[in-house]
């Protein structure tokens, strides 16, 4: 139906923008991580593997990732442990106040991330709302250390930004579950909870891996709650990166370490895909 | 306020005549609208009950509240001598096909038939076993391990049943299971489903806004009209016999007289013939089908028609008739390629069916 | 559908709504924190909140450096709506309707950057224009921002198109217009409200946007990167202030989305009632 030069029209700019702003740079990505940077802190454009090797070798980096992917993995079950059970009731329970509801789960996203990592390092400080009632209410006498600067404040922060994003597919999958089959699984003598398992979950699963997948790659590349509230025990992978990009300027080695980043993030992505794919419609 | 005429001719040998499911003074609202309104039905065991009524008339929702989908405003309903209104769903032994067949798209055909064998725990060689012969039954056994997605519309629709039959529901309900397939394949399925239900002699409710189709399959109609039950019969006798007249024009075809009775006689444009009414206004349902060519004596009914309209049906035509006095009827007589001009027609006082008027309700 | 017919949640999930309200209160709690504390005298800590004042609303104000950053930040998100429009609905289009070699790989392409943390996506772009040698300015976030928005306007857009009935169109060309015709008198209205949506949501995010601005700043600060700045230096009770206020227009940007939206239901139903309707006229 469309015309060669319609078709052409609408295909041409997007492609060659984003051949220009996205996929050279990614080479480019690729190119540094195979340079080295010299002792005056300029680039050297000669090949060599020894950004890799560096990785390999020394420990702190692998460390680094190890524990950001154990922090992504925390926050990814914590935003599932929330946002299901919110996407349920939404769904199935709440048909009055249902549009109004989602609409109240939104309205965090449209708030600033960077407001919102700053409110809870003023809630978990040390004089910062949250220990401050405790003492008030005498449940406790001083401080509490850890809420602040540690991990334990990261992955508070992240599970609440990251809920709201295994909030929307779980709840868009569990939507369209249709209610017919719900009664015809009742009719046929199952219980809500029993229906629950073999029926409504099943078919929400692709909801549920979608929602995984963005809450766990968002999160181990996150760089600025870890900034703000992790101090140096809550460093992630993405600091590395940044300070390599900044005052440790080593351009090739940030590159090196993004460029695995990237690779394990589009493998992910790639197996998530699959999986999904397996799990709907069927 | 109740219009029901109940009646009692069991045309199904294996229709015990012993009431199955009892429906006292069922009504519904949905806030403030009424969809239902003082439903008393009795169900037989072993019967094929049919719940008739145009969209909106609320059939799909009496059926929901037999199947405990929906819960009754005011009423009872007894099966065999206990409360099932009182139980959710899942505690009936009642088993629904749905009108889009709601299968399991996650599950096979053979897992979504042994769904409910599997929920109530039995053990595993019963279920296999029932399962086995439902899906024979169905002509079903090739596609047992394949998903609903891949299998077609029709086959869907008996993997619907398989899945409620294998239960051994003491009544199942059917909520236009039918009106998803095409037009060859639901002639099909009707009588398939009418000789599957003696087979199993199970009671089945079936819910249509077909009224040809319900006189195929069923042991009686339940005609509902704006959430109240206008006339429960067997076919015949509903259509023979119409208690109204919105049953009159709902069922068939007919022709509404509207006649002014005098001593034993009622008077319409110019054609007179015995009736029993009082005297008054009295209303008459004629069929096409009655009216013939006049030929010979007889106490018949006679007058002279001018052949305004005619529509080949096939084996019939239906023409459209103006006697001498202005009345257009609907004349229903065999195919002849020249039924032209006038024509001398002729029919039976007796057929000549009274028939109250319906009540306007909103 | 609500649970199941006899009345309330089965008794296996009777803790579900308190449990919904709670995850609800914990989405709220640092935004509800932050406006209380801003109209806070004693600053940040300390409990309970006491002295109501608007002192650092005042301060706020009167802070010349924070609103040049606003202004940057205004000026950026628009140009990244327009680049991410501009170039996300031809890609819509693109997807929905040519086949070319390579479609895979540029769906995969696009919508990238959307997934990836977005350090990625900035630093790569460093790249480029350290090679090029393009000085950082406003103009390079510019272009970072419009690249990695790209994807929003796409997905959006193209959910638009697979909800357009492709019957209109065709009824349009049958009727005499040529493509462009067709494009801007059937296809773009029918799109508005994507588009619409698109927009807020870029502009929205454009605004929020730290990770690729990180790298990609020159001598002008947008918002998110002047506050930063500030929060390395210490926390003063003004920043709550400002957050307040984005806030409050965050609120007003989704909630004008949201009429936009019930409204454009609204309309949408009624263009598909009407071909129901023809459609059923043809076959009765």
């Amino acid at each position: 139906m469309f015309s060669r030069a319609y078709r052409a029209a609408v295909t041409l700019p997007p492609l060659l923008w984003v051949t220009v702003f996205l996929l050279v740079p990614y080479l480019l990505l690729f190119c540094y991580s195979l340079w080295s940077v010299s002792a005056s802190q300029t680039i050297i454009h000669s090949w060599t593997l020894d950004n890799y090797r560096e990785l390999l070798h020394k420990g702190v980096y692998f460390q680094t990732l190890l524990r950001s992917m154990w922090i992504a993995a925390r926050v990814t079950i914590f935003a599932l442990l929330l946002g299901y059970p919110l996407a349920y009731y939404l769904s199935f329970g709440a048909s009055k106040h249902k549009d109004l509801l989602y609409q109240l789960v939104i309205i965090p996203l449209w708030v600033s991330y960077l407001v919102r990592a700053y409110a809870w390092k003023t809630i978990l400080g040390s004089d910062g709302v949250l220990n401050t009632s405790l003492q008030y209410v005498h449940l406790t006498k001083h401080p509490l250390e850890f809420l602040l600067y540690s991990p334990f404040a990261v992955v508070l922060t992240l599970t609440h930004i990251y809920t709201p994003f295994t909030f929307l597919p779980i709840y868009a999958s569990l939507d369209h579950v249709p209610r017919n089959l719900v009664e015809a699984s009742h009719d046929l003598g199952a219980t809500p909870l029993q229906t629950f398992w073999r029926v409504i979950f099943p078919l929400s699963i692709p909801g549920v891996l979608a929602g995984a997948t963005f809450a766990f790659v968002l999160s181990l590349g996150d760089f600025l709650a870890p900034l703000l509230l992790g101090g140096p025990s809550g460093i992630m992978i993405s600091n590395i990166v940044v300070s390599l990009f900044g005052a440790a300027y080593n351009w090739p080695l940030g590159a090196a370490i993004s460029l695995c980043l990237l690779v394990f993030v589009v493998v992910l992505l790639f197996l998530s895909e699959k999986l999904e794919r397996k799990w709907s419609f069927q | 306020m109740s219009t029901t005429i109940q009646s009692e001719i069991a045309v199904n040998p294996k229709a015990t005549g012993n009431t199955l499911l009892s429906l006292r003074n069922v009504a519904k609202s949905f806030g403030r609208h009424p969809v239902l309104r003082d439903i008393s039905l009795e169900i037989a065991e072993g019967e094929f009950l049919t719940i008739l009524g145009e969209s909106g008339s609320g059939k799909t929702t009496l059926l929901r509240i037999v199947a405990g989908f929906e819960n009754a405003t005011s009423g009872e309903i007894w099966m065999g001598g206990e409360r099932l209104d009182s139980l959710p769903p899942y505690r009936r032994r009642v088993n629904t096909v749905f009108q889009n067949y709601a299968l399991f798209p996650h599950l096979t055909v053979e897992e979504n038939v042994s769904y409910g064998l599997r929920i109530a725990r039995l053990p595993k060689e019963e279920i296999a076993a029932r399962v086995e012969q439902l899906l024979a039954l169905m002509k079903l056994t090739p596609y047992a391990q394949y998903k609903p997605a891949k299998i077609s519309g029709g086959q869907q629709q008996r993997v619907a049943l398989a899945r409620a039959l294998v239960n051994r529901p003491r009544l199942l309900l059917l909520d236009e299971p039918l009106s998803a397939l095409d037009a060859n394949l639901r002639r099909h399925m009707q009588v398939e489903l009418k000789s599957l239900q003696r087979e199993v002699g199970i009671s089945f409710v079936f819910v249509t806004h077909d009224q040809e189709e319900a006189m195929v399959m069923s042991d009686r109609i339940a005609l509902l009209r704006v959430g109240e039950l206008e006339q429960v019969a067997s076919p015949r006798e509903i259509y023979s016999r119409p208690a109204t007249a919105y049953t009159a024009q709902f069922i068939g075809h007919t022709n509404l007289l509207r006649g002014d009775v005098k001593d034993g006689i009622a008077r319409c444009h110019g054609l007179a013939w015995r009736t029993g009414l009082r005297d008054g206004v009295g209303w008459f349902s004629l069929r096409p089908e009655n009216i013939r060519v006049a030929g010979g004596a007889g106490s018949s009914v006679r007058f002279r028609g001018k052949i305004l309209r005619q529509a080949f049906h096939g084996a019939t035509e239906l023409l459209q008739v103006e006697s001498t006095d202005g009345l257009v009827l609907s004349v229903c007589l065999a195919s002849r390629q020249n039924w032209q001009g006038e024509l001398d027609l002729e029919f039976s006082p007796a057929d000549a069916v009274p028939v109250r008027e319906s009540q306007e309700r909103n | 559908m609500e649970f199941p017919v006899s009345g309330g949640p089965p008794r296996s999930l009777r803790w579900l709504p308190w449990y919904s309200i709670a995850v609800f209160a914990f989405l709220y709690l640092p935004i509800i924190t932050l406006i209380v504390y801003s109209f806070n005298g004693t600053g940040v800590g300390g409990f309970p909140p006491r002295n109501f004042t608007l002192d650092w609303y005042r301060v706020l104000f009167a802070d010349d450096a924070i609103w040049a950053s606003v202004v940057n930040s205004l000026l950026v998100a628009a140009a990244a709506v327009v680049i991410a429009l501009g170039l996300g609905i031809p890609a819509a289009l693109a997807l929905d309707r040519a086949n070319f070699p390579g479609k895979a790989l540029f769906r995969r392409l696009v919508l990238l950057p959307l997934i990836l943390p977005g350090i990625i996506t900035g630093l790569s772009l460093s790249m480029l224009f350290h090679e090029a040698d393009v000085k950082l300015s406003l103009t390079t976030i510019i272009l970072g921002h419009g690249t990695a928005l790209i994807s929003v306007a796409t997905t959006e857009v193209f959910a638009g198109l697979q909800k357009l009935d492709r019957a209109q169109e065709e009824a349009s060309l049958d009727l005499g217009a040529n493509y462009l015709q067709t494009f801007w008198r059937v296809t773009l209205p029918n799109l508005r409200l994507s588009i619409i949506g698109a927009a807020l949501l870029i502009f929205t995010l454009s605004l929020d946007e730290i990770a690729v601005s990180f790298f990609l700043i020159g001598r002008d600060n947008t918002l998110p990167l002047e506050i930063w700045g500030r929060l390395r230096r210490g926390i003063t009770p003004e920043i709550n202030a400002i957050s307040t206020i984005i806030f409050v227009f965050s609120l007003a940007a989704i909630v004008a989305w949201y009429r936009l939206g019930k409204r454009a239901e609204g309309q949408a139903d009624i263009g598909a009632e009407l071909i129901r309707n023809t459609a059923e006229e043809e076959h009765a």
